[in-house]
């Protein structure tokens, strides 16, 4: 009993040492932008792919079989051994706050072609006849996307978008590789400091993003199934 | 592809096509333009120059950095794809248990796992393993990539197995209750052997984020073709060297999905399941 407690005596000056807030709220920053530019990037892509003309098509196309097929250590390591140390490209002239953008840009840029194909799918729960329709009263593609395809499209799209973004969530923690302190980073500095303590330790990350996730999964559950198109 | 042109727009008349036409060229030179602007800004930091690309065609960098690494990264993946398939079928038959307190603790286990970073597990188990010394300390990190691998992805397949179960028509296990057999029988003859037909082509798709999430071994030390690549391109050639893993492993991933796709449309016909099932709404996804 007397080991128990003390186990858990030192658990807790480790939790006061470090900040494990701080860093899971990163990840949850991260997470935020990364969601939104993927989402916007994405969206341009699912209508790059849908659209008549054939160079878009084959763009957008290559562009997700591209990003899809990469690992996204290697576009976070590209963004900051390439991007930044050899190209010099500076998104912000605050140090950390670049390795935080260009983490943002490395996530985005490899979410978008999940984003796009959760989109496609989305489009694909759209029935013929909408299309048709939206042809018969005359309207083009752009305006046909914009006010009939699109809208029950992303409702359709809701559960694999929500799925893109659970694995974004996720994913967040491969900026460590950016030097962007956030929970995994934390981690393995805590443990290294703090190995008696281990299992504690991973089990608070572990049930941090769990906590994180688990909402995202019910939100969007319930959000597909309310905004779902009764047909 | 053909389903989604007739959704969007019928065959266009002479008019449309010449605006298609008209866009089509625009989007060339845009595209190209984009090219160019990134090939020119390239150039002008003298990252074209052939002989930061030309040691990638040497013997000499294919035996002793590539092929290793590459070696590497196929013996984290392979391993991982056996034991996390193995993993799934236990755990996947699991949540199918009759027993309510088995299907409960497998699902949590399986919930757990599934919303766990990879990476997180990758780092912990590193460490754990370094400092409980069960493996031999040179082979730590080939043991954390593969365990955590295994209970992220076989945690992804166990949800593949129970949604292939669920997926088959209600009459196959009524038809097997009706010749006598007990819910397990069923379940092991007739249930699961069609689930997994029909969960082939979603099970290779697994195998490609299993190979993509072993470059995070690179992270933890571990000298697969992603760290490889990292260390012989610190010497000046980075961006050459990170375009060049990047392409072997659009490469191997491409083919992965390109069976994936085949074999969708091939086995079809060999199970009362879906191939390809409709994006159901899982609570956390296989990306």
């Amino acid at each position: 009993m007397d080991s128990l407690t003390e186990y858990f005596q030192s658990y807790l000056t480790a939790l006061e040492t470090y900040n494990v807030v701080g860093a899971l709220w990163v990840n949850i920053q991260l997470t935020f932008w990364s969601a939104l530019c993927s989402l916007v990037l994405g969206t341009v892509l699912a209508l790059m792919r849908i659209s008549p003309v054939p160079s878009f098509r084959w763009a957008g196309t290559a562009y997700v079989n591209i990003f899809r097929n990469t690992p996204l250590t290697i576009i976070m390591v590209f963004c900051i051994l390439v991007a930044i140390f050899q190209l010099q490209l500076n998104l912000s002239s605050d140090f950390n706050f670049n390795f935080f953008l260009w983490a943002i840009v490395g996530l985005s840029v490899y979410h978008a072609a999940f984003v796009c194909e959760s989109i496609r799918s989305g489009v694909n729960t759209v029935p013929l006849g909408q299309a048709e329709a939206a042809r018969a009263i005359g309207l083009s593609f752009l305006p046909a996307a914009r006010l009939v395809i699109l809208p029950q499209a992303f409702r359709g799209a809701v559960a694999p978008l929500g799925n893109t973004l659970i694995a974004l969530t996720k994913n967040t923690t491969v900026a460590t590789v950016a030097s962007v302190p956030e929970a995994a980073g934390l981690m393995k500095t805590m443990i290294e400091f703090r190995p008696d303590v281990i299992m504690a330790i991973f089990a608070t990350f572990a049930l941090g993003f769990v906590i994180i996730v688990i909402p995202i999964g019910l939100v969007t559950t319930w959000l597909s199934n309310k905004l779902a198109v009764a047909r | 592809m053909k389903i989604q042109q007739s959704v969007l727009f019928d065959a266009p008349g002479p008019k449309a096509q010449r605006r298609i036409l008209a866009t089509n060229v625009l989007g060339i030179i845009l595209f190209l333009g984009a090219a160019a602007f990134v090939l020119k800004g390239l150039n002008d930091q003298g990252q074209l120059e052939s002989e930061l690309w030309t040691p990638f065609l040497t013997a000499d960098v294919w035996q002793f950095t590539i092929l290793p690494g590459l070696m590497n990264t196929f013996k984290a993946a392979a391993a991982a794809i056996v034991t996390s398939v193995l993993f799934g079928l236990l755990f996947g038959v699991g949540r199918l248990a009759a027993n309510r307190a088995v299907r409960w603790i497998c699902g949590i286990i399986v919930e757990f796992f599934r919303a766990v970073p990879v990476l997180l597990m990758m780092i912990f188990f590193w460490l754990l393993l370094g400092r409980l010394q069960i493996v031999e300390p040179a082979d730590t990190p080939f043991f954390a990539v593969v365990l955590a691998l295994t209970l992220y992805n076989g945690s992804v397949i166990a949800e593949l197995v129970r949604s292939g179960v669920y997926g088959l028509p209600k009459g196959q296990r009524e038809a097997g209750m009706a010749i006598g057999m007990t819910r397990g029988q069923s379940l092991r003859s007739i249930e699961l052997p069609q689930a997994l037909v029909a969960m082939l082509p979603s099970l290779i798709s697994q195998f490609v984020v299993i190979l993509k999430d072993s470059a995070l071994g690179s992270i933890i030390t571990y000298s697969e073709l992603l760290r490889a690549m990292q260390i012989y391109g610190s010497a000046g050639p980075i961006l050459q060297a990170l375009t060049v893993a990047a392409v072997l492993f659009i490469i191997i991933n491409f083919a992965l999905s390109w069976v994936a796709q085949k074999l969708s449309g091939l086995l079809s016909s060999r199970t009362s399941g879906k191939t390809r099932p409709a994006s159901a709404p899982t609570l956390v996804a296989k990306v």
